[in-house]
Protein backbone atom coordinates (compact mmCIF):
# COMPACT_ATOMS: atom_id res chain seq x y z
CA UNK A 1 0.00 0.00 0.00
CA UNK A 2 1.45 3.35 -0.98
CA UNK A 3 1.99 6.19 1.51
CA UNK A 4 -0.85 8.30 0.11
CA UNK A 5 -3.29 5.38 0.31
CA UNK A 6 -2.31 4.75 3.96
CA UNK A 7 -3.13 8.36 4.79
CA UNK A 8 -6.26 8.41 2.62
CA UNK A 9 -7.71 5.49 4.60
CA UNK A 10 -6.55 7.08 7.88
CA UNK A 11 -8.36 10.26 6.85
CA UNK A 12 -11.62 8.32 6.34
CA UNK A 13 -11.29 6.95 9.88
CA UNK A 14 -10.58 10.45 11.24
CA UNK A 15 -13.83 11.72 9.72
CA UNK A 16 -15.68 8.86 11.44
CA UNK A 17 -14.00 9.50 14.82
CA UNK A 18 -14.81 13.22 14.62
CA UNK A 19 -18.42 12.53 13.67
CA UNK A 20 -18.82 10.18 16.65
CA UNK A 21 -17.46 12.80 19.07
CA UNK A 22 -19.62 15.51 17.52
CA UNK A 23 -22.73 13.44 18.24
CA UNK A 24 -22.02 11.98 21.68
CA UNK A 25 -20.03 14.69 23.49
CA UNK A 26 -22.45 17.04 25.27
CA UNK A 27 -20.03 19.90 26.00
CA UNK A 28 -19.85 22.41 23.10
CA UNK A 29 -16.05 22.75 23.44
CA UNK A 30 -15.71 18.99 23.03
CA UNK A 31 -18.00 19.14 20.01
CA UNK A 32 -15.71 21.82 18.59
CA UNK A 33 -12.61 19.65 19.08
CA UNK A 34 -14.43 16.69 17.49
CA UNK A 35 -15.52 18.86 14.57
CA UNK A 36 -11.92 19.96 14.08
CA UNK A 37 -10.81 16.30 14.04
CA UNK A 38 -13.46 15.67 11.37
CA UNK A 39 -12.27 18.71 9.39
CA UNK A 40 -8.63 17.63 9.49
CA UNK A 41 -9.77 14.22 8.23
CA UNK A 42 -11.20 15.94 5.16
CA UNK A 43 -7.95 17.92 4.78
CA UNK A 44 -5.76 14.80 4.97
CA UNK A 45 -7.96 13.04 2.39
CA UNK A 46 -7.62 16.06 0.11
CA UNK A 47 -3.84 16.10 0.71
CA UNK A 48 -3.57 12.41 -0.18
CA UNK A 49 -5.46 13.12 -3.43
CA UNK A 50 -3.01 15.99 -4.11
CA UNK A 51 -0.11 13.57 -3.67
CA UNK A 52 -1.71 11.16 -6.15
CA UNK A 53 -1.73 14.04 -8.66
CA UNK A 54 2.09 14.21 -8.77
CA UNK A 55 3.07 15.11 -12.33
CA UNK A 56 5.28 17.38 -14.42
CA UNK A 57 8.21 17.03 -12.01
CA UNK A 58 6.14 18.21 -9.03
CA UNK A 59 5.89 15.82 -6.05
CA UNK A 60 2.18 16.66 -5.65
CA UNK A 61 -0.56 18.66 -7.37
CA UNK A 62 0.00 22.25 -6.10
CA UNK A 63 -3.60 23.42 -6.69
CA UNK A 64 -5.26 21.31 -3.94
CA UNK A 65 -2.26 22.00 -1.68
CA UNK A 66 -2.76 25.75 -2.03
CA UNK A 67 -6.49 25.30 -1.33
CA UNK A 68 -5.53 23.33 1.80
CA UNK A 69 -3.58 26.32 3.13
CA UNK A 70 -6.67 28.47 2.58
CA UNK A 71 -8.81 25.82 4.27
CA UNK A 72 -6.60 25.60 7.37
CA UNK A 73 -6.69 29.38 7.83
CA UNK A 74 -10.46 29.58 7.34
CA UNK A 75 -10.96 26.65 9.77
CA UNK A 76 -8.96 28.60 12.36
CA UNK A 77 -11.15 31.69 11.83
CA UNK A 78 -14.31 29.61 12.25
CA UNK A 79 -12.91 27.95 15.40
CA UNK A 80 -12.03 31.35 16.89
CA UNK A 81 -15.55 32.60 16.15
CA UNK A 82 -17.08 29.49 17.77
CA UNK A 83 -14.90 29.82 20.89
CA UNK A 84 -15.99 33.46 21.24
CA UNK A 85 -19.68 32.45 20.96
CA UNK A 86 -19.15 29.71 23.53
CA UNK A 87 -17.41 31.92 26.07
CA UNK A 88 -20.23 34.45 25.75
CA UNK A 89 -22.85 31.70 26.12
CA UNK A 90 -21.28 30.58 29.37
CA UNK A 91 -20.75 34.12 30.68
CA UNK A 92 -24.40 35.03 30.08
CA UNK A 93 -26.13 31.78 31.13
CA UNK A 94 -23.58 30.20 33.53
CA UNK A 95 -24.06 26.93 31.71
CA UNK A 96 -22.59 25.22 28.68
CA UNK A 97 -25.70 23.15 28.10
CA UNK A 98 -27.09 23.00 24.56
CA UNK A 99 -30.36 21.33 25.58
CA UNK A 100 -33.42 23.46 24.95
CA UNK A 101 -35.34 22.97 28.21
CA UNK A 102 -34.35 25.27 31.07
CA UNK A 103 -34.90 24.88 34.80
CA UNK A 104 -38.39 26.12 35.77
CA UNK A 105 -37.19 29.11 37.83
CA UNK A 106 -35.10 30.31 34.91
CA UNK A 107 -37.92 30.53 32.39
CA UNK A 108 -39.09 34.05 31.78
CA UNK A 109 -35.89 35.72 32.93
CA UNK A 110 -33.99 34.81 29.81
CA UNK B 1 11.18 1.43 5.70
CA UNK B 2 9.25 4.46 4.46
CA UNK B 3 5.79 2.84 4.57
CA UNK B 4 6.53 1.63 8.12
CA UNK B 5 7.17 5.21 9.29
CA UNK B 6 3.96 6.38 7.60
CA UNK B 7 2.03 3.52 9.15
CA UNK B 8 3.30 4.40 12.64
CA UNK B 9 2.44 8.09 12.10
CA UNK B 10 -1.03 7.10 10.89
CA UNK B 11 -1.67 4.86 13.91
CA UNK B 12 -0.44 7.54 16.34
CA UNK B 13 -2.69 10.06 14.60
CA UNK B 14 -5.72 7.79 14.97
CA UNK B 15 -4.90 7.10 18.63
CA UNK B 16 -4.62 10.83 19.40
CA UNK B 17 -7.87 11.55 17.52
CA UNK B 18 -9.74 8.91 19.57
CA UNK B 19 -8.11 10.25 22.75
CA UNK B 20 -9.14 13.87 22.13
CA UNK B 21 -12.70 12.80 21.27
CA UNK B 22 -13.46 10.33 24.10
CA UNK B 23 -11.26 11.26 27.10
CA UNK B 24 -13.30 12.65 29.98
CA UNK B 25 -11.22 15.68 30.97
CA UNK B 26 -11.55 18.60 28.52
CA UNK B 27 -8.02 19.84 29.21
CA UNK B 28 -6.56 16.42 28.35
CA UNK B 29 -8.69 16.34 25.21
CA UNK B 30 -7.36 19.72 24.05
CA UNK B 31 -3.77 18.77 24.96
CA UNK B 32 -4.23 15.64 22.84
CA UNK B 33 -5.58 17.77 20.00
CA UNK B 34 -2.50 20.05 20.07
CA UNK B 35 -0.21 17.00 19.81
CA UNK B 36 -2.49 15.76 17.02
CA UNK B 37 -2.04 19.05 15.14
CA UNK B 38 1.75 18.80 15.37
CA UNK B 39 1.67 15.17 14.23
CA UNK B 40 -0.47 16.27 11.28
CA UNK B 41 2.39 18.46 10.03
CA UNK B 42 4.46 15.26 9.81
CA UNK B 43 1.69 13.77 7.67
CA UNK B 44 1.92 16.79 5.35
CA UNK B 45 5.69 16.34 5.07
CA UNK B 46 5.16 12.70 4.10
CA UNK B 47 2.57 13.81 1.52
CA UNK B 48 5.11 16.29 0.06
CA UNK B 49 3.18 19.36 1.14
CA UNK B 50 5.88 21.37 2.93
CA UNK B 51 3.90 24.61 2.66
CA UNK B 52 0.86 22.88 4.13
CA UNK B 53 3.04 21.37 6.88
CA UNK B 54 4.28 24.84 7.88
CA UNK B 55 0.73 26.22 7.90
CA UNK B 56 -0.55 23.27 9.91
CA UNK B 57 2.22 23.57 12.51
CA UNK B 58 1.74 27.33 12.83
CA UNK B 59 -2.04 27.66 12.63
CA UNK B 60 -3.57 24.19 13.00
CA UNK B 61 -1.30 23.15 15.90
CA UNK B 62 -0.11 26.44 17.36
CA UNK B 63 -2.84 29.09 17.13
CA UNK B 64 -5.81 26.68 17.34
CA UNK B 65 -4.13 24.95 20.28
CA UNK B 66 -3.58 28.22 22.14
CA UNK B 67 -7.18 29.25 21.39
CA UNK B 68 -8.64 25.98 22.70
CA UNK B 69 -6.39 25.90 25.79
CA UNK B 70 -7.54 29.43 26.61
CA UNK B 71 -11.15 28.34 26.15
CA UNK B 72 -10.71 25.30 28.45
CA UNK B 73 -9.36 27.55 31.19
CA UNK B 74 -12.43 29.81 30.95
CA UNK B 75 -14.93 26.97 30.71
CA UNK B 76 -13.81 25.10 33.83
CA UNK B 77 -16.76 24.40 36.05
CA UNK B 78 -19.21 23.75 33.22
CA UNK B 79 -17.63 20.39 32.44
CA UNK B 80 -19.05 18.11 35.12
CA UNK B 81 -22.58 19.39 34.49
CA UNK B 82 -22.21 18.78 30.77
CA UNK B 83 -20.75 15.32 31.43
CA UNK B 84 -23.93 14.42 33.29
CA UNK B 85 -25.85 15.17 30.08
CA UNK B 86 -23.78 12.78 27.99
CA UNK B 87 -25.56 10.53 25.58
CA UNK B 88 -27.02 7.20 26.67
CA UNK B 89 -25.83 3.81 25.51
CA UNK B 90 -28.42 3.64 22.69
CA UNK B 91 -27.41 6.94 21.11
CA UNK B 92 -23.74 6.06 21.50
CA UNK B 93 -24.26 2.75 19.71
CA UNK B 94 -26.17 4.47 16.91
CA UNK B 95 -23.42 7.13 16.65
CA UNK B 96 -20.77 4.41 16.46
CA UNK B 97 -22.67 2.65 13.69
CA UNK B 98 -23.12 5.93 11.81
CA UNK B 99 -19.43 6.83 12.17
CA UNK B 100 -18.38 3.37 10.99
CA UNK B 101 -20.80 3.62 8.06
CA UNK B 102 -19.46 7.02 6.97
CA UNK B 103 -15.87 5.76 7.26
CA UNK B 104 -16.71 2.61 5.26
CA UNK B 105 -18.36 4.60 2.45
CA UNK B 106 -15.37 6.98 2.30
CA UNK B 107 -12.89 4.08 2.20
CA UNK B 108 -14.89 2.50 -0.67
CA UNK B 109 -14.73 5.84 -2.53
CA UNK B 110 -10.96 6.05 -1.93
CA UNK B 111 -10.47 2.50 -3.26
CA UNK B 112 -12.53 3.36 -6.33
CA UNK B 113 -10.47 6.44 -7.27
CA UNK B 114 -9.71 6.74 -10.99
CA UNK B 115 -6.30 5.81 -12.40
CA UNK B 116 -4.34 7.82 -13.40
CA UNK B 117 -5.26 10.51 -10.88
CA UNK B 118 -6.54 13.79 -12.34
CA UNK B 119 -4.01 16.56 -11.85
CA UNK B 120 -3.49 20.22 -12.64
CA UNK B 121 0.28 20.05 -12.05
CA UNK B 122 1.19 20.13 -15.80
CA UNK B 123 -0.89 23.29 -16.33
CA UNK B 124 0.73 24.92 -13.30
CA UNK B 125 4.21 23.92 -14.54
CA UNK B 126 3.44 25.29 -18.02
CA UNK B 127 2.30 28.68 -16.70
CA UNK B 128 4.66 29.22 -13.76
CA UNK B 129 7.05 31.36 -15.82
CA UNK B 130 4.35 33.97 -16.36
CA UNK B 131 4.01 34.59 -12.61
CA UNK B 132 7.69 35.26 -11.92
CA UNK B 133 7.63 33.28 -8.65
CA UNK B 134 9.39 29.95 -8.13
CA UNK B 135 7.15 28.28 -5.51
CA UNK B 136 4.17 26.69 -7.32
CA UNK B 137 2.00 27.00 -4.18
CA UNK B 138 2.57 30.76 -4.08
CA UNK B 139 1.85 30.84 -7.81
CA UNK B 140 -1.50 29.13 -7.25
CA UNK B 141 -2.38 31.23 -4.18
CA UNK B 142 -1.56 34.60 -5.73
CA UNK B 143 -1.97 34.15 -9.48
CA UNK B 144 -4.01 31.17 -10.66
CA UNK B 145 -6.44 31.07 -7.71
CA UNK B 146 -5.92 34.54 -6.30
CA UNK B 147 -9.69 35.06 -5.98
CA UNK B 148 -9.72 32.33 -3.28
CA UNK B 149 -6.94 34.06 -1.38
CA UNK B 150 -8.73 37.40 -1.58
CA UNK B 151 -11.98 35.92 -0.27
CA UNK B 152 -10.02 34.15 2.48
CA UNK B 153 -8.56 37.45 3.67
CA UNK B 154 -12.08 38.90 3.68
CA UNK B 155 -13.42 35.88 5.63
CA UNK B 156 -10.79 36.52 8.31
CA UNK B 157 -11.94 40.14 8.65
CA UNK B 158 -15.60 39.05 8.79
CA UNK B 159 -14.80 36.50 11.53
CA UNK B 160 -13.09 39.29 13.49
CA UNK B 161 -16.13 41.56 13.08
CA UNK B 162 -18.28 38.65 14.26
CA UNK B 163 -16.18 38.20 17.41
CA UNK B 164 -16.17 41.92 18.16
CA UNK B 165 -19.95 42.06 17.77
CA UNK B 166 -20.26 39.66 20.71
CA UNK B 167 -18.89 42.26 23.11
CA UNK B 168 -21.18 42.89 26.10
CA UNK B 169 -22.97 46.21 26.40
CA UNK B 170 -20.80 49.09 27.51
CA UNK B 171 -17.43 47.70 26.44
CA UNK B 172 -17.84 47.91 22.65
CA UNK B 173 -14.50 49.03 21.30
CA UNK B 174 -12.71 48.09 24.52
CA UNK B 175 -9.78 45.79 25.06
CA UNK B 176 -10.27 42.03 24.62
CA UNK B 177 -9.73 39.45 27.35
CA UNK B 178 -8.14 39.92 30.73
CA UNK B 179 -5.05 41.97 31.32
CA UNK B 180 -2.20 39.51 31.78
CA UNK B 181 0.13 39.90 34.71
CA UNK B 182 3.33 37.94 35.02
CA UNK B 183 6.31 38.16 37.31
CA UNK B 184 8.46 40.87 35.65
CA UNK B 185 11.59 38.91 36.61
CA UNK B 186 10.09 35.53 35.70
CA UNK B 187 10.87 33.19 32.83
CA UNK B 188 7.83 34.30 30.77
CA UNK B 189 8.77 37.98 30.88
CA UNK B 190 12.38 37.05 30.11
CA UNK B 191 11.33 35.00 27.06
CA UNK B 192 8.95 37.76 25.96
CA UNK B 193 11.95 40.10 25.82
CA UNK B 194 14.37 37.59 24.31
CA UNK B 195 12.28 35.84 21.64
CA UNK B 196 10.47 38.63 19.70
CA UNK B 197 13.58 40.02 17.93
CA UNK B 198 14.47 36.49 16.79
CA UNK B 199 10.84 35.64 16.00
CA UNK B 200 10.37 38.79 13.92
CA UNK B 201 13.43 37.98 11.79
CA UNK B 202 12.32 34.35 11.35
CA UNK B 203 8.74 35.43 10.54
CA UNK B 204 9.87 37.95 7.92
CA UNK B 205 12.28 35.38 6.45
CA UNK B 206 9.52 32.74 6.15
CA UNK B 207 7.33 35.40 4.53
CA UNK B 208 9.99 36.49 2.03
CA UNK B 209 11.23 32.96 1.25
CA UNK B 210 7.66 32.03 0.27
CA UNK B 211 8.19 33.36 -3.27
CA UNK B 212 10.59 30.57 -4.18
CA UNK B 213 10.64 28.11 -1.26
CA UNK B 214 8.10 26.65 1.17
CA UNK B 215 6.76 29.44 3.34
CA UNK B 216 4.67 32.51 2.72
CA UNK B 217 2.54 35.19 4.25
CA UNK B 218 0.24 32.98 6.37
CA UNK B 219 3.09 31.10 8.01
CA UNK B 220 5.16 34.26 8.46
CA UNK B 221 2.18 36.23 9.78
CA UNK B 222 1.43 33.50 12.34
CA UNK B 223 4.98 33.66 13.72
CA UNK B 224 4.78 37.47 13.95
CA UNK B 225 1.34 37.31 15.60
CA UNK B 226 2.68 34.73 18.09
CA UNK B 227 5.46 37.14 19.08
CA UNK B 228 2.91 39.89 19.73
CA UNK B 229 0.75 37.51 21.77
CA UNK B 230 3.79 36.40 23.79
CA UNK B 231 4.51 40.03 24.73
CA UNK B 232 0.83 40.42 25.75
CA UNK B 233 0.80 37.22 27.83
CA UNK B 234 3.93 38.28 29.71
CA UNK B 235 2.10 41.51 30.64
CA UNK B 236 4.68 43.70 28.88
CA UNK B 237 2.03 45.24 26.61
CA UNK B 238 -1.75 45.28 26.78
CA UNK B 239 -4.06 44.02 24.04
CA UNK B 240 -5.04 46.93 21.78
CA UNK B 241 -8.33 48.81 22.07
CA UNK B 242 -10.56 47.50 19.29
CA UNK B 243 -11.88 50.97 18.46
CA UNK B 244 -8.43 52.41 17.71
CA UNK B 245 -8.29 53.88 14.23
CA UNK B 246 -4.86 52.55 13.23
CA UNK B 247 -5.94 49.07 14.23
CA UNK B 248 -9.13 49.14 12.18
CA UNK B 249 -7.32 50.70 9.21
CA UNK B 250 -4.69 47.93 9.42
CA UNK B 251 -7.37 45.25 9.55
CA UNK B 252 -9.03 46.35 6.29
CA UNK B 253 -5.89 47.59 4.47
CA UNK B 254 -4.81 44.17 3.14
CA UNK B 255 -8.11 43.06 1.59
CA UNK B 256 -8.68 46.60 0.29
CA UNK B 257 -5.29 46.63 -1.44
CA UNK B 258 -6.08 43.18 -2.88
CA UNK B 259 -9.35 44.52 -4.34
CA UNK B 260 -7.60 47.60 -5.75
CA UNK B 261 -4.97 45.41 -7.45
CA UNK B 262 -7.81 43.23 -8.75
CA UNK B 263 -9.58 46.26 -10.24
CA UNK B 264 -6.29 47.46 -11.76
CA UNK B 265 -6.10 44.08 -13.48
CA UNK B 266 -9.51 44.73 -15.00
CA UNK B 267 -8.07 47.80 -16.63
CA UNK B 268 -4.54 46.62 -17.54
CA UNK B 269 -5.05 42.91 -18.27
CA UNK B 270 -8.75 42.73 -19.10
CA UNK B 271 -9.79 40.56 -16.15
CA UNK B 272 -10.42 41.05 -12.41
CA UNK B 273 -7.17 40.06 -10.65
CA UNK B 274 -5.43 39.64 -14.01
CA UNK B 275 -1.80 40.75 -14.16
CA UNK B 276 -0.13 42.19 -17.27
CA UNK B 277 2.73 39.70 -18.04
CA UNK B 278 5.75 41.86 -17.15
CA UNK B 279 4.03 43.20 -14.02
CA UNK B 280 2.99 39.89 -12.46
CA UNK B 281 5.80 39.62 -9.91
CA UNK B 282 5.66 43.26 -8.65
CA UNK B 283 1.87 43.00 -8.27
CA UNK B 284 2.14 39.68 -6.39
CA UNK B 285 4.75 41.19 -4.08
CA UNK B 286 2.54 44.26 -3.54
CA UNK B 287 -0.36 42.03 -2.47
CA UNK B 288 1.86 39.92 -0.22
CA UNK B 289 3.44 42.93 1.49
CA UNK B 290 0.05 44.62 1.86
CA UNK B 291 -1.59 41.50 3.24
CA UNK B 292 1.12 40.66 5.82
CA UNK B 293 0.35 43.39 8.43
CA UNK B 294 -3.39 42.68 8.11
CA UNK B 295 -2.85 38.96 8.68
CA UNK B 296 -0.63 39.58 11.72
CA UNK B 297 -3.27 41.89 13.23
CA UNK B 298 -6.27 39.70 12.42
CA UNK B 299 -4.69 36.40 13.56
CA UNK B 300 -3.63 37.94 16.89
CA UNK B 301 -6.99 39.69 17.39
CA UNK B 302 -8.94 36.51 16.60
CA UNK B 303 -7.02 34.88 19.43
CA UNK B 304 -7.50 37.87 21.75
CA UNK B 305 -11.25 37.36 21.47
CA UNK B 306 -14.26 39.39 22.55
CA UNK B 307 -13.74 42.93 23.92
CA UNK B 308 -14.35 42.54 27.66
CA UNK B 309 -13.20 45.73 29.43
CA UNK B 310 -13.31 49.40 28.55
CA UNK B 311 -9.62 49.76 29.44
CA UNK B 312 -9.52 53.54 29.33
Amino acid sequence: MSVEMVFAVTACALVGIGLYGLIVQPHPLRKLVAFNVMGTGVFVLFGALARRGAAAGMPADPVPQALLITAIVVAFAATAMTVALLVRLIESTDSASLTSEQPADDVGTK
Amino acid sequence: MTPVVSLVVALLLLALAVWSVVVRDAFLAVAGFVAYGLLLSLVWVRLFGLDVALTEAAIGGGLTGALLLGAVARLRGTESKAWAERSGIVLRTVAKALALGVTAVLVLCVLALPEPAPTLAPQVAANMDATGVGNPITGVLLAFRSLDTMLEAIVLVIALIGIWSLSPEGVWGGRPGLRHHADPDGVLAYLARLLPPIGIVVGLYVFWAGADHPGGKFQGATILAAMWLLVQMAGLADAPRTDSRWLRAGVVAGPLLFIVVGLLGLWTAGAFLGYPPQWAKPMIIAIEVGLLPTLVLVLALLLNGVPARSGR
